[in-house]
Formats: structure tokens, sequence, C-alpha cells
């Protein structure tokens, strides 16, 4: 009881907080709001990770240029919400497979270590160009959603933003399904990803395959940081603390599984909520996730739905 | 008299610095089946992916008469000439039909559903398989379908790099009557790479060895046979 009650002091838990089934409720949705923009940004990693055996560390940036673009399109131009981000995806693929094309593919495809370090470089340069362009001052994205909760207990809502980031993330998962599966470019991802040799040998084009992947990342990237920024404030470091819980949830999930990065993005969106709250970790967070990856890396490299298969790393 | 389908003029190959083929020349006779010989690490491999461009090369490869040096993989691939790789020649997280499917990939025609149709009948156990991840067959099945996979593009050109790998010896020579049936039926050229050079002398028209990257003897596959330095190093008696 003491040893208890001495842990409960040094984290600043107030029994009051535990034991309020209101605050619990309101924390998981919000953990599943949070999580969702994680799923959607580690969809992003795992798609790249997937095809070429790299994290991209520039998946963040991307994003980050997108939402910005968004910003303009909407605050700026005036386009509906949802129209603007639509474009700003759209154009961040654009960006992405320039990109792709202008600093990837003159490495080979099959030597990790100098492509890794290009998206490092990269990450670096588009987070300054913004900050140069668009300067360090916050501003307000607003939400693709409308405000206000159709469900309500007390301080625990279910807000229509919860529900609007949730079925948007699973909207994605089964569209990205749908062409992964069904689709000729699809096979021809797949099979990259899956044998880059025999992908070759059958005809495929590797090279416009993969940056078809990194245009498609992308856009996924910008719509999951439209989808966390309204909650935060736009500014050009943003994107870094996103892609940092996003990575603890690819790693969690498995990197190489696109339903372990959707899992993966919830559990971290909720386990971030629950410990910001109940142990008033608040300065700890980043930490924690950072820690969730070291722990999955060590405890189980392929994380919850990883394929066991480690002949590319 | 046969024309000559495949033609190879002073081919070099290289992995970075190291020259591993030192201009060799050789050629295919249209509907025909050639065999590679030759030690381990002689260049037999090489060679076979120096005509599909997956290796720097130098010299010229000409397909029906129409030059293929400078040409990427994936145009090559277009003429008509389709490879097995030695070993992993299948997509493991793929289906078996995935990968029946992404053999023909650059096809455009309708027939490309019988195609694989008429491999499940070939290859029963593909048929049984068909949902199944190709990486989660045996050793044997995998080259199956790395087989099946490769015809289905409906190739001119069939390079095989030792098919017979990790095949129990009679599924080895079914597989290869099943390959003289298909150049047969379908006239489709074969240039195959095996260790079973009994087998493969006795399937093939035309014979080549290959020694440290270098054509070191060549003719009919029956005169090699009788050849007693081919016999003593590769058929061992
Ligand atoms: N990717 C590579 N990088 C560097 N050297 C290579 C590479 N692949 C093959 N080599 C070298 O090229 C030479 C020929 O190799 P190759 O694979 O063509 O031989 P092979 O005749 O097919 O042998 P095996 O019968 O063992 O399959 C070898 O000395 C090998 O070390
Ligand atoms: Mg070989």
């Amino acid at each position: 009881m003491v040893v208890l009650a001495s842990v409960l002091g040094v984290f600043d838990i107030s029994l009051d907080k535990l034991s309020n089934g209101e605050l619990w409720l309101a924390q998981f949705f919000r953990g599943l709001s949070d999580g969702a923009t994680y799923a959607s940004v580690a969809l992003a990693l795992v798609m790249i990770y997937k095809s070429t055996g790299f994290i991209n560390f520039a998946q963040g940036s991307l994003a980050l240029l997108g939402v910005y673009l968004a910003y303009i399109f909407s605050v700026e131009q005036g386009l509906p919400v949802a129209l603007a981000v639509v474009c700003a995806m759209v154009a961040s693929a654009v960006v992405a497979a320039f990109i792709e094309r202008v600093f990837i593919r003159p490495f080979p495809p099959d030597h990790v270590l100098p492509l890794v370090i290009v998206t490092l470089g990269l990450l670096l340069i588009i987070d300054s160009a913004v900050g140069i362009v668009w300067g360090f001052r916050t501003r307000s994205l607003p939400s693709m959603f409308p405000s206000g909760a159709p469900i309500e207990w007390g301080i625990a809502q279910l807000t229509w933003r919860t529900i609007g980031n949730l079925g948007t993330v699973f909207t994605v998962v089964g569209l990205l399904y749908l062409l992964l599966s069904r689709t000729k470019v699809g096979l021809a991802f797949r099979a990259v990803s899956s044998n880059l040799e025999s992908a070759r040998l059958v005809g495929i084009r590797v090279g416009p395959t993969l940056g078809f992947g990194w245009a498609l990342a992308a856009a996924i990237g910008t719509l999951g940081g439209a989808l966390v920024v309204p909650d935060l404030l736009l500014e050009p470091s943003i994107m870094l603390r996103v892609l940092i819980f996003s990575l603890a949830a690819a790693a969690l999930g498995g990197l190489d599984s696109m339903v372990g990065a959707v899992i993966g993005g919830l559990v971290v969106g909720l386990a971030r909520n629950l410990l910001v709250t109940f142990l008033d970790l608040s300065e700890l967070a980043l930490a924690t996730a950072v820690a969730v990856i070291l722990v999955v890396l060590l405890v189980r490299p392929t994380g919850l739905f990883g394929s066991t298969r480690v002949e590319r790393v | 008299m046969s024309s000559t389908y495949l033609e190879v003029r002073g081919l070099k190959a290289a992995y970075g610095d190291i020259q591993v083929l030192h201009g060799i020349d050789f050629s295919v006779d249209e509907g025909q089946i050639a065999v590679i010989l030759g030690a381990n690490g002689a260049g037999k491999t090489t060679t076979l992916r120096a005509l599909c461009a997956m290796v720097s090369t130098e010299g010229s490869v000409r397909l029906g008469g129409e030059e293929l040096a400078g040409q990427s993989t994936a145009d090559i691939v277009r003429r008509g000439v389709a490879h097995v790789p030695q070993g992993r020649g299948t997509f493991p997280d793929l289906s078996v039909e995935e990968n029946l499917m992404a053999g023909a990939f650059v096809r455009t025609d309708a027939d490309v559903r019988a195609d694989i149709e008429q491999w499940y009948e070939t290859f029963p156990v593909l048929g049984e398989r068909r949902t199944q991840t190709a990486g989660s067959l045996s050793g044997g099945e995998q080259q199956m379908l790395a087989i099946a996979r490769a015809l289905m593009l409906r190739p001119s050109l069939l390079l095989l790099d030792e098919p017979s790998l990790g095949l129990a010896p009679m599924i080895t020579r079914a597989l290869f009557e099943q390959l003289t049936a298909i150049n047969e039926e379908a006239g489709t050229t074969m240039l195959v790479v095996e260790q079973n050079a009994a087998l493969a002398l006795r399937v093939a028209n035309q014979a080549y060895v290959l020694e440290a990257g270098e054509m070191a003897l060549s003719g009919p596959a029956d005169e090699l046979a009788a050849d007693d330095n081919v016999r003593r190093a590769y058929l061992g008696y």
C-alpha cells in the first residue's frame, strides 16, 4: 500500500481522476481521434517501407508541405476545407513523385543506408523551406468536419471530428486495399515490394511503380496532417511530433503491415491520451513514443502484425 | 534448316569493376533448345542476366534480327523474353494466382485467364494452392510456379537458370518433358542453364560450355555429349 501510495505520489495521480468514468471515456474518444491521425501517417510510412525496405523520414515533411498548401487553398483562397485538402493531397503527391524521381531513383533501390540518409536530408530541407516561405508564426487550419458532438455523456463527447477522423482512416484503408488487390498498378506495387528482381523480369517498370508509391503515400500523409492539425496549431515543426508518434504506431503494428499501422496508430493514440491525462506525463509523451519504438524493436521487431520474413531489411 | 533467333556477339558483363564475361559469342536457332554448361562461378547466371539487361553489359544481343543492347529489362520482356532466375523466382507475398497474373503483366490480350487455368492443369499442385501465398509453397512447388509464371508471358525466348534446382529426380524428368512439349507445340526457343548435364544434353539441340567467362566449347548437343572432356567434367563417367 505504501509503495502504491508513493507511486501515485511520484506520478501525481489523483484517485479522483482515476475513478472518473466520464474522464476515461472522454480520453478514450480523444485517443481514438488522435490515433486515427497517427494511423494515416503510419500507413504512409508502411507503404514506403513495404516497397523499398526503408523508413521515409521525410514522410512527415511532405505532409507538412501538404497541410500548408491546404491552408493556402482554404484560408487564403477560400476553397471549402475538404476540397482544399483534396487539392493539397494531389499537389503533395506531385511533389513527392518529383522528389522520388530526382533524389531517390538515382540510388540503387537495394542499398538502404544512402536512401535513409537522403530522406533525413529531405526532412531538414523541406521543414526549413516551409519555415522560410511561410514563417514560424502559428496558424489554424479549420477541420473538414463540423464542430459539435452528436453524442455526449457529461464531459465525454463523441465529436463529429472524432467520427470524421476515424471514418476517414477506415475509408482510406478500404480504398487502399481495393487499389492494391484489384488493380494492375496495385499488383505491380505489391510485386515490387515482394521481389524486386522478379518484378523487373516480368516487365514491371520499377522506378515509376515506386514513384507511384511515393505519390500515394504523400497524399495519405497529407490527409493525416489535415486531420491532426485542426487539434493543434499549424507551424513548421508540427509534423515532426506527429511523425514520431506515427513511427511508434508503425513499429508497434509491424513496419510492413497496413492493418498493423492502423491498429498501432489507434493504440498509440489511446495510450498517449491516457498517459498524459492520468499520469500527467505531457512532457514525457514524446519520450514515451520513442520508448515504444525501442521496446518493440528489441522485444518483437516484427511488431504485432508484421511478417516474419527478414530477408530484406 | 532453322534460322538463328538469338545471336550474341562479344558479350561482356561486369559487376562493378569485376569483369565476369570476357566477350562471348553464341546463338540459338529459332524453335530450338540450347543448353549452357559450366562449373560454378563460370558465369552462366551472369550470361542469362546480361541477356535481360539485369547487369551492365557490352556487346551485341540480337533477337529475331533486332538489337536488344541498350534496351531496358522492361522493354526486353515486352519483346517476349521470359527469365526464370536461379533460386527465388516467385513473389513470396503474393498468392499463387497473383504470381501467374504478374507473369502476364505486359500482356493485353484476353486469354490470360485461360492460360492460368491451363497451367493449373499442367501443374495441379498449383491449382490446389491458388489462394496460398507463394512463400508457403515447398521449394519444388515454388520452382514450378516460377516456371509457370515465366510461361504466362507466352515468351518467344525462355531463359531457364537451373530449373531443376530443388526438384526431385522424377519431377525434374517430368519438367523437362513438359519443356520439350512446350518447345514443340508453341515453338518457344529456350536457353537453359542446368547442372543435370545428362538430362539437359538429351533434350537440347545445341550446347555450349562456359569456362571462367569464356566460351570453351560449342556444338550440337549430341556431339558434346560424346566429347571426352565434357563427359568427364559434366557427365561424370
Ligand atoms: N552480384 C554480384 N556481384 C559481384 N560479383 C558477382 C555477382 N554475381 C556473381 N558474381 C561473380 O560472377 C562470377 C560468375 O557468377 P555466376 O553467378 O554467373 O556463375 P554461375 O556460372 O551461374 O555459377 P553457379 O553454377 O554457381 O550458379 C562469380 O565469380 C561470382 O562471384
Ligand atoms: Mg548460376
